[in-house]
């Protein structure tokens, strides 16, 4: 048994000495209501991300289906009368 | 329904690992073993983040889940200020001393894994670990020096 060994075996006798502490009851129960708690909030704010995209993609169609942006624009100007 | 099943299993969890964890726990904060409400918060915060992430673990050991929160918990630094003198084996030693301490030998963990999880390079783990041995066998006489920063183990 090396220096190092000897070492760590004695560290882990003084671990070992000491007295174990008592889980207090109510932990468990405490861990999983605010557990459940930051699952509440993920899923809310991921309700919240999804029902922005759902309103800016009905946003953008209603706009696209007004404007008709891909239609050429009518001319502004009247072609000029010729050959009359 | 998963709530329920998910609620079992971390039922069997906690019954299971919670003790130790305590331990642990209680060593890092170096409170005495029956007052001790810091170690008891680090490990209830750090099972509150297992349970919340229970469903994503895919295989994962929850247990290491848990250890690895209490221990970056307890790195950032919160659960060492101010408080009661330090007592327990570790109150000579600093927080980080403690960490690696804990890790290596109470928990097992491979020097090269408790580089990566605080971030540190494995030369400097070794060294922590080596001082922090040597403060346990041979702790200065006095009393311990209380609210161990952080900073005081940085290089």
């Amino acid at each position: 048994m090396s220096l190092q060994e000897r070492k760590e075996a004695a560290v882990r006798a003084v671990f070992d000495r000491a007295p174990r502490p008592v889980v207090p009851p109510g932990l468990c129960a405490e861990a999983m209501r605010r557990g459940e708690r930051t699952l509440r909030r993920r899923r809310t704010a991921r309700r919240v991300l999804w029902c922005v995209l759902l309103a800016a993609v009905a946003a953008f169609t209603v706009w696209a289906a007004v404007a008709r942006p891909w239609e050429e624009p009518p001319a502004r100007t009247t072609p000029p009368l010729t050959g009359w | 329904m998963r709530g329920a099943r998910r609620a079992r299993e971390f039922e069997a969890f906690v019954a299971g690992a919670a003790g130790r964890l305590l331990h642990a726990a209680t060593l890092l904060t170096a409170e005495p073993t029956d007052a001790n409400p810091r170690a008891r918060q680090l490990l209830t915060a750090s099972l509150a983040h297992t349970y919340a992430s229970w469903d994503r673990l895919r295989g994962e050991d929850p247990y290491d889940c848990a250890r690895r929160e209490l221990a970056l918990r307890y790195a950032r630094g919160a659960w060492h200020r101010g408080g009661p003198p330090p007592d327990g084996p570790l109150a000579h030693l600093k927080a980080r001393e403690r960490l690696v301490l804990v890790l290596r030998l109470f928990e097992g963990v491979g020097e090269e894994q408790v580089a990566a999880l605080l971030g540190l390079p494995q030369e400097r783990v070794g060294a922590l670990h080596a001082r922090a041995m040597a403060l346990v066998l041979h702790p200065p006489r006095g009393p311990a020096p209380d609210g161990p920063a952080m900073s005081g183990a940085a290089p």
